[in-house]
């Protein structure tokens, strides 16, 4: 049965308040706070995109394994913000962690949920024997149109994940996957556009929710367990308070959830969300514990697994700095003006 | 081997010549030098063009048979030499070996660039091509930044403080005031240059050599011909050219020019001199940092020991030891392909007497030195009076 | 300036992952590679030699006024690294509001170096990070 074998994250190190976007808008910013349950997102540096973030993160994650990197035969980088539109961030991962060329590699879109279509897939392949271990990252440099709602927690950010099934290896076992897809016009960009553009409240019920719901309720029953079977869980989170509604109607807790609920403090990372979410909860997880993922991305699909800690996973704790910790460490706050320059968002030509 | 001797000396008001094209400033340069030496285009039998870099500053490449043909030269043998920021240096070296081989006898070395045709930002672009581009210029290092780096190893390693340069550029435009030729012709007080934008800290501005046209040329001949040209004519006492890595960070050492030391020893080797019997000395000051180095590499001064020797005057005009008499890199100007060059025309002037209100009063023995990108080309030259 | 791309491809291993070579004779090691051993100065079997990007700030200085291509990065740091392994490499230290000095530990990050452009290449390269 294929599992995680190892994990990484990797976000930039500065932030922008709640404040200081609302400030240039004339917005309430306690409301906004209150509202999406978020105080501040990650911003990337002029110096990086989902490429960079994706491949920090790879090599945290091949560090955490302690596998050698030439043993990985898959790559797939989901993303919504690939640098280029035409040449694949996936190959410029496995040149910067050294995998060796003979390689499968992609880049996937499904808006926020492309990195956990990225685990399947490597899922699909080690429990065929086709590769021994497949790297699957969620990592994304999101956009938000200036003004636009999204730009309080559109962030920055990135998860990898190695998938492996051999014993002792195997830090988690997947139990289980299953999806929900339909075609729901939530929140598009289409080529060539810089900012995405979405359906404003149309991105709720008929979208997240009811694609978290469906795919959940399904795991669920496929797996014949229940919400209190689960130590922990993690759900998409858009913003902060979203993850917290579905997880209440599915009858999960406030204390399932909160060991994953990264988005209050760095913002919505799109495709590295829920992986992120995923990594900080293995952080403290024991063997034994069981985790729920449910991922969410728009136009729309869900991805859920059931997950169990294995004794591996000890060994692995300590290889590299956990998720809580990297969040806090190093933080630089920056104006609206300098998030502006970050993003390319100032016209020079 | 045969003794060389500088025979004619000429020189282009440097600075931003805008009137002045790169044709313009070599013919003024070369003429000059040519008729300080009581010559005509029939008597020369070879010429030498050192630039650095004038197909980027103006596109013009094939410069040394643009300057015979700008002459009106005969189909003589011309040379373009190129060696970064010693290009000049460099071509009067060659010059040098042309005629002490016998090979050919009267011998005109220019040096020439053209740096305002372009953008500053241009410009700096051109003159990172003396550094690795790979290794260096692509990583967003610039000239200064490689000097800088050099300055706070310096003061780390020696204490150097940032006065201390501060009073490198001021000597250097104190003498650059009395001369005619030089780009600036301004007083300067510390609080000056340590008030000036930092450009790459610890440098600051008036840390910095400027962007400058000019050119400058010399005319070499056999010393036994030269006698007959030339009451004064100035022997050259040694000439000698080392290399080292191009990266800085491959150097042995960051707080000195190993090439410039190699280079300073072999001279004096040569000429059977020591620092001591030096009266003279134009240094490459490209940065503030560079004389101080400049002056530990030549063995002037204990490493370590220069920047306050300096600071303390002992290098001023008419001192201990006169450093930069024509305000130098820093005061005087560097158009790159130049300098090495002008260097050569300034110790002339001053071992013939002819350098006025900067006039050295004891002035036998002079010596320059004019190192290519970071320390990755030294040359230096001796000279000496023959009366 | 706008570069070929093949120039910047041919450096891709040493760039991304300090890939440089060693001398089996002498065992000196190169960062970047060289094409022959400098110690031994004559033609000898060179190994590749990955560089685990550890290392130290031997010197460094902040770039204030920086060449065209690099404009809208300035001011950035950019220093002298001393490998662990030995070697000295130049490059960019990631300004993360702490001072640098010399002695600063550092370590390889993956980072943008140069974009070409909205529609040219983007190079990506090894820059140090303060640890």
């Amino acid at each position: 049965m294929a599992g995680i074998v190892g994990y990484g994250v990797h976000f930039p190190i500065y932030r922008i308040r709640v404040e200081e976007i609302a400030k240039v808008w004339n917005e309430d910013a306690e409301a906004i706070k209150n509202g999406l349950n978020i105080k501040e997102k990650t911003v990337p540096g002029r110096d990086e995109d989902a490429a960079t973030i994706a491949v920090e993160a790879a090599r945290r994650a091949v560090r955490h394994a302690g596998i050698n990197a030439k043993e990985i035969g898959a790559v797939y980088v989901g993303s919504e913000s690939h640098p280029y539109a035409v040449k694949p961030t996936a190959a410029t991962v496995i040149e910067a962690i050294d995998a060796g060329n003979n390689v499968m590699a992609a880049d996937l879109e499904f808006a926020c949920k492309a990195g956990t279509a990225g685990v399947q897939m490597a899922m699909g392949l080690v429990d065929s024997n086709m590769v021994k271990y497949g790297m699957a990252i969620g990592s994304d440099t999101s956009q938000g149109r200036p003004g636009d709602a999204l730009e309080y927690t559109a962030s920055a950010g990135g998860a990898a994940f190695i998938i492996g099934k051999e014993k002792g290896k195997v830090i988690a076992d997947i139990l289980k996957t299953v999806s929900y897809t339909t075609d729901t016009p939530d929140f598009w960009r289409r080529e060539g556009a810089s900012f995405p553009s979405h359906g404003g409240r149309f991105t709720g019920e008929p979208a997240y929710f009811k694609h978290i719901t469906n795919a959940t309720k399904l795991l669920l029953e496929e797996t014949g367990m229940k919400p209190a079977d689960f130590t922990y869980a993690i759900f998409h989170q858009p913003n902060g308070k979203f993850p917290v509604n579905v997880s209440k109607q599915l009858g999960f807790t406030e204390k399932q959830i909160e060991h994953g609920l990264l988005t209050p403090i760095i913002g919505n990372t799109y495709s590295g969300a829920s992986l992120l979410g995923l990594a900080a909860t293995l952080d403290v997880a024991k063997a034994g514990d069981r985790i729920l993922v449910t991922s969410f991305g728009s136009g729309a699909g869900s991805d859920s697994f059931a997950i169990e800690v294995t004794d591996s996973i000890e060994a692995a704790r300590g290889r590299t700095t956990k998720v809580k910790d990297l969040i806090g460490r190093n933080k630089v706050y920056i104006d609206y003006a300098t998030y502006l320059k970050n993003r390319d968002t100032i016209k020079m030509k | 081997m045969r003794d060389v001797a500088i025979v004619g000396v000429g020189l282009t008001k440097f600075g931003e010549r805008w009137e002045a094209g790169l044709k313009e400033l070599m013919s003024e340069a070369w003429l000059s030098a040519m008729e300080d030496a009581n010559i005509s285009r029939d008597d020369v039998d070879m010429l030498f063009a050192g630039t650095m870099a004038s197909g980027r500053f103006t596109g013009q490449e094939h410069v040394a048979a643009l300057i015979a043909d700008q002459l009106g030269f005969s189909n003589v043998p011309a040379v373009r030499v190129e060696n970064a920021c010693a290009s000049g240096g460099t071509a009067l070296r060659q010059g040098y070996i042309t005629v002490a081989s016998g090979i050919h006898d009267i011998v005109v070395v220019g040096g020439v660039e053209k740096m305002t045709d372009v953008t500053s930002a241009e410009a700096s672009t051109a003159l990172g091509g003396a550094g690795d581009q790979e290794w260096e210029l692509f990583q967003g290092i610039t000239f200064p930044g490689l000097y800088a780096m050099m300055a706070k190893r310096h003061m780390h390693d020696f204490g150097t403080t940032e006065e201390q340069m501060a009073a490198v550029s001021v000597k250097n435009h104190e003498n650059a005031t009395k001369n005619p030729y030089a780009q600036f012709r301004k007083k300067m007080t510390i609080s000056d240059i340590m008030e000036s934008k930092m450009v790459a800290d610890p440098l600051k501005l008036l840390d910095c050599s400027p962007l400058s046209d000019g050119a400058a040329a010399l005319v070499l001949a056999p010393l036994e011909i030269a006698r007959k040209l030339n009451d004064t004519p100035i022997k050259i006492l040694a000439s000698t050219h080392a290399t080292d890595t191009l990266r800085l960070a491959e150097r042995e050492t960051l707080t000195g020019v190993k090439a410039a030391r190699i280079a300073g020893e072999a001279a004096f080797r040569h000429a059977k001199l020591t620092p001591k019997d030096i009266n003279v000395a134009e240094v490459h000051d490209c940065f503030t940092i560079a004389e101080i180095m400049a002056m530990e590499d030549l063995g002037f001064y204990k490493k370590g020991e220069a920047a306050k020797a300096i600071a303390a005057g002992e290098t001023a005009l008419n001192s201990k030891l006169s450093v930069i008499t024509s305000g130098g890199l820093k005061g005087c100007g560097h158009p790159v392909g130049a300098t090495g060059v002008k260097q050569a025309v300034e110790i002339t002037w001053q071992l013939r007497g002819e350098a006025k209100d900067r006039q050295v009063t004891k002035a036998d023995i002079g010596l320059t030195h004019n190192v290519g990108g970071s320390g990755s080309t030294a040359v230096v030259h001796i000279f000496g009076r023959t009366n | 300036m706008e570069r070929s791309s093949a120039r910047l491809w041919r450096k891709i291993r040493a760039r991304y992952n300090l890939v440089g070579n060693e001398c089996q004779s002498c065992k000196s090691e190169y960062f970047p590679p060289r094409p022959i051993c400098k110690k031994c100065g004559k033609k000898t079997e060179m190994a590749v030699k990955k560089f685990a990007g550890n290392g130290e700030v031997y010197s460094f200085t902040k770039i204030r006024v920086p060449p065209d291509t690099f404009r809208e990065e300035a001011p950035y740091y950019v220093g002298v690294i001393k490998l662990e392994e030995g070697p000295m490499v130049e490059g960019h230290i990631l300004d993360d509001g702490r001072e640098i000095k010399i002695g600063t530990k550092v370590r390889a990050a993956f980072r943008r170096m140069y974009v070409e452009g909205d529609e040219g290449l983007i190079h990506y390269q090894f820059k140090f990070e303060p640890i």
